[in-house]
């Protein structure tokens, strides 16, 4: 657990393209670490687009968990990954400790993704041909050169298997995907994400496909990354009692977030 | 990194990717064996044309030739000199060969070739091609008393050939037993009509001078003659050769003589020897007989000085002379309305250039295999594409980039190209060094010979394997998986890593 250090110590600074840089010098107030202002995005159904988000404001304090909930088919899915730069915002713009993120060039949101955000999914999206212990790997994998991946190849590993130890699945190091459990897939896929050491977690109703003792654990454990990690979590769920573990709510309506 | 093991494992998991590696394997090995057995082929033609042929040819464009072969390889010399180390006069007709089998006369078309002993074995490998040991030394046109050769000497191995069992008779012995024979039946006839019939059966009135009456069959001989070996023999499909006559039989010729008004000439010869070129064109057609001889019989000496006519000289030229530039030095230097002086390769050129034709077309379409492969390739990997697309949305998600994920797919091609093609190439490469084997094989099962050795005159199917050919074919199946990998990998790049992560 010692190994989970503060992130912000361990990180080096980000690297930002230069017309970001006038943003840099007026930082947004300290403690916010993910704003999105005025957020549109609709998906073009035929020769007509559905509005998803209709002007999403929302601020998100280091450090905290938050719930964001909402009925299914409302767009959380959509803004998870507009926050975890996956796809582009019609309008608005994304912060990320005070930069603009929304319209980096995919080099940089790649370099975001791999290193800043964590991501864990519904579905889990383990690679089947990897083993448990080759997918808590992968961003280790994606961000080392192969000859720099060989050279620290056992730094990665230990690092990789305390992880999965730490969700409790370390019995589990060697098992493809499909001979895992659905809790044992998330767990994995929690270990995966803490890999690279991110800052913020961004959770898609990572219960959302387990019972609810297993969902349990799962949230046991996001509970505790958070209050011993001071990790962000931003987590989007339906389910109003799973919402519940968390500091703080918002309700997702209409493509906007309610009471703001 | 995540490239490589991704690669391996898709490689390791997606059995329909050895389909892909079998067909650019079969390609690979296909086009190995064809370019090799062609090779090996035209090599050993080549040789064996130029061996024949020797390096140039100037030839008179009469049949009936020129005088003084002397004075004109005196000028030959003068011109090039430095790049000729052999030159020999020969005198070449078309004439009627009657081979008498007991009695029925066989008659072929055949073109006598006059040589001058001394120098012909200095400009054409001919000497090579003999059958006894003692004239591949030295070449005469007497009949040896035995000795002949009962396996093919061109031949390494001898284990595997049909031994030529006729040949252990050839000789002296066994002119003797038919001159004995001969005259047990002229006893036994006793009609001197027969005898007269038998001996002229043409109705050619005999010019040769009254060899009849005091000619001893059993201790003489005629002219020699040395024939190719297709001429008065032939090779039956299990191998073994068989001979209407042997060295130590007498053949009988009829040719143009070179004198108006024209007449022709009918002449014995006593066959001394066999040659075997393996180009069946001249085995089957060339007979040697001793340039003077032909020239006395032809009428082809100036009765005054003693000077032959000759109707061509083959020259040799030293190891990398440019034939094409002595070739044009020379036919310049000599009318052209009179003479002819070509290479080798202008004498075979229709051939040759037919063998290079045939070569490339087969070249084009084997290569069709190899691109079939590609398209093969191009399918299966755009159906791994599809079916890894949330995968490669995952990748997306943990920030591998579009390139990341390209190189993933465009190694996959590049490792089932150099796979394919590798094994292609051990394949193709054992087939071209058992290739007998194989033949021999296919033989025995179906019952009909792959490499019937009466049709060709080698006992083996030749290969050569050419390095550089061996590469560029490896180089460019290779090529062609990679380059039928770039569109698929080009589409898995530019997934949208949302549309791939939902996608079910
Ligand atoms: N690629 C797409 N094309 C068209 N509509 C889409 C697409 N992706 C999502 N949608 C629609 O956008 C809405 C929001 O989807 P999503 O963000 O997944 O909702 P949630 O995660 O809240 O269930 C849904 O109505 C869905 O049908
Ligand atoms: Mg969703």
């Amino acid at each position: 657990m010692s190994s989970i250090t503060d992130p912000r110590q361990a990180r080096p600074a980000l690297r930002l393209s230069e017309g970001t840089s006038a943003l840099a010098t007026q930082p947004l107030p300290a403690r916010v670490q993910i704003a999105t202002r005025q957020l549109f995005k609709s998906y073009q159904k035929g020769s007509f687009g559905i509005p998803v988000l209709q002007g999403i404001d929302l601020e998100i304090y280091e450090g905290e968990f938050l719930a964001i909930v909402g009925s299914s088919g409302c767009g959380k899915s959509t803004l998870l990954h507009l926050l975890g730069t996956l796809d582009r915002p019609d309008a608005g713009e994304v912060h990320f400790d005070g930069h603009r993120i929304d319209n980096l060039p995919s080099a940089s949101r790649d370099i975001l993704r791999n290193k800043h955000f964590g991501m864990i999914f519904q579905f889990y999206h383990l690679l089947p041909e990897l083993t448990a212990l080759e997918n808590v790997l992968a961003p280790a994998l994606i961000a080392e050169s192969t000859l720099g991946y060989w050279f620290r190849r056992g730094e990665h590993r230990r690092r990789a298997a305390e992880l999965l130890e730490l969700v409790g699945v370390s019995h589990r190091m060697k098992h493809k995907p499909r001979e895992l459990s659905g809790g044992e897939m998330q767990r994995a896929a929690i270990a995966r994400a803490l890999l690279n050491k991110p800052r913020v977690l961004l959770a898609d109703e990572p219960t959302g496909n387990l019972d609810r003792s297993t969902g349990k654990q799962i949230m046991k454990i996001l509970g505790e990354l958070n209050q011993q990690e001071k990790l962000t979590i931003v987590m989007v769920t339906h389910d109003p009692w799973i919402a519940e573990q968390a500091d703080r709510t918002v309700k997702l309506v209409e493509g906007r977030i309610q009471g703001a | 990194m995540y490239k490589l093991l991704l690669c391996w494992r898709y490689l390791r998991t997606r059995y329909i990717a050895l389909v892909c590696i079998v067909s650019v394997m079969l390609g690979v090995a296909t086009m190995i064996v064809v370019n090799s057995v062609m090779a090996g082929f035209t090599h050993e033609m080549q040789a064996r044309i130029n061996g024949m042929l020797g390096d140039l040819i100037f030839e008179s464009r009469s049949m009936d030739g020129v005088l003084d072969a002397d004075a004109h390889m005196q000028k030959i010399k003068g011109i090039a000199g430095d790049s000729i180390i052999g030159m020999s006069p020969t005198v070449h007709v078309p004439g009627l060969m009657y081979i008498d089998i007991n009695d029925q006369l066989l008659t072929r078309q055949i073109t006598m070739v006059g040589i001058d002993e001394a120098t012909y074995s200095s400009v054409s490998a001919f000497g090579d091609y003999l059958q006894h040991p003692k004239n591949r030394e030295q070449l005469t046109f007497s009949l040896r008393e035995g000795g002949y050769d009962t396996f093919d000497h061109q031949l390494p191995d001898q284990s595997e050939q049909q031994p030529r069992t006729q040949m252990e008779q050839a000789g002296w012995w066994y002119r003797k037993q038919k001159a004995m024979l001969k005259k047990q039946r002229q006893l036994i006839t006793a009609s001197p009509s027969t005898e007269s019939e038998h001996k002229n059966p043409f109705g050619v009135p005999a010019t040769d001078e009254g060899e009849g009456r005091d000619f001893d069959m059993a201790t003489e001989q005629h002219v020699g003659i040395v024939m190719g070996i297709g001429v008065c023999g032939y090779r039956t499909a299990d191998g073994s050769d068989h001979f209407v006559a042997l060295p130590g039989d007498d053949v009988r010729v009829s040719f143009p003589a070179a004198t108006l008004p024209p007449k022709a000439i009918n002449e014995h010869y006593t066959i001394t020897d066999f040659y075997e070129s393996k180009m069946s064109e001249y085995d089957s057609s060339f007979v040697f007989v001793p340039l003077r001889a032909l020239q006395k019989s032809r009428g082809m000496i100036d009765p005054t000085s003693g000077v032959g006519k000759f109707t061509s000289i083959q020259i040799k030229l030293a190891p990398g002379a440019n034939a094409e530039s002595v070739r044009d030095a020379l036919q310049n230097a000599f009318p052209a309305q009179f003479y002819m002086v070509s290479t080798w390769r202008d004498k075979q050129g229709p051939l040759l250039a037919a063998v290079n034709m045939e070569t490339a077309v087969l070249n084009v379409l084997l290569f069709m295999i190899i691109a079939v492969a590609g398209f093969g390739i191009f399918a299966i990997f755009l159906m791994i594409v599809v079916e890894k697309t949330r995968d490669i949305g995952i990748l997306k998600s943990l920030g591998a980039s579009g390139s990341g994920v390209m190189g993933i797919f465009l190694g996959y091609g590049l490792s089932l190209g150099i796979v394919g093609s590798g094994v292609g190439l051990l394949l193709g490469l054992s087939f071209v060094a058992n290739i007998n084997e194989i033949a021999d094989l296919l033989g025995r099962i179906t019952g009909q010979p792959v490499f019937d050795p009466s049709v060709y005159y080698f006992y083996k199917i030749p290969t050569i394997v050419a390095p550089f050919t061996v590469t560029w074919i490896c180089v460019g199946a290779v090529l062609i998986a990679v380059l039928a990998s770039v569109f698929p990998a080009l589409r898995a790049a530019n997934l949208h890593p949302v549309r791939a992560l939902r996608y079910e």
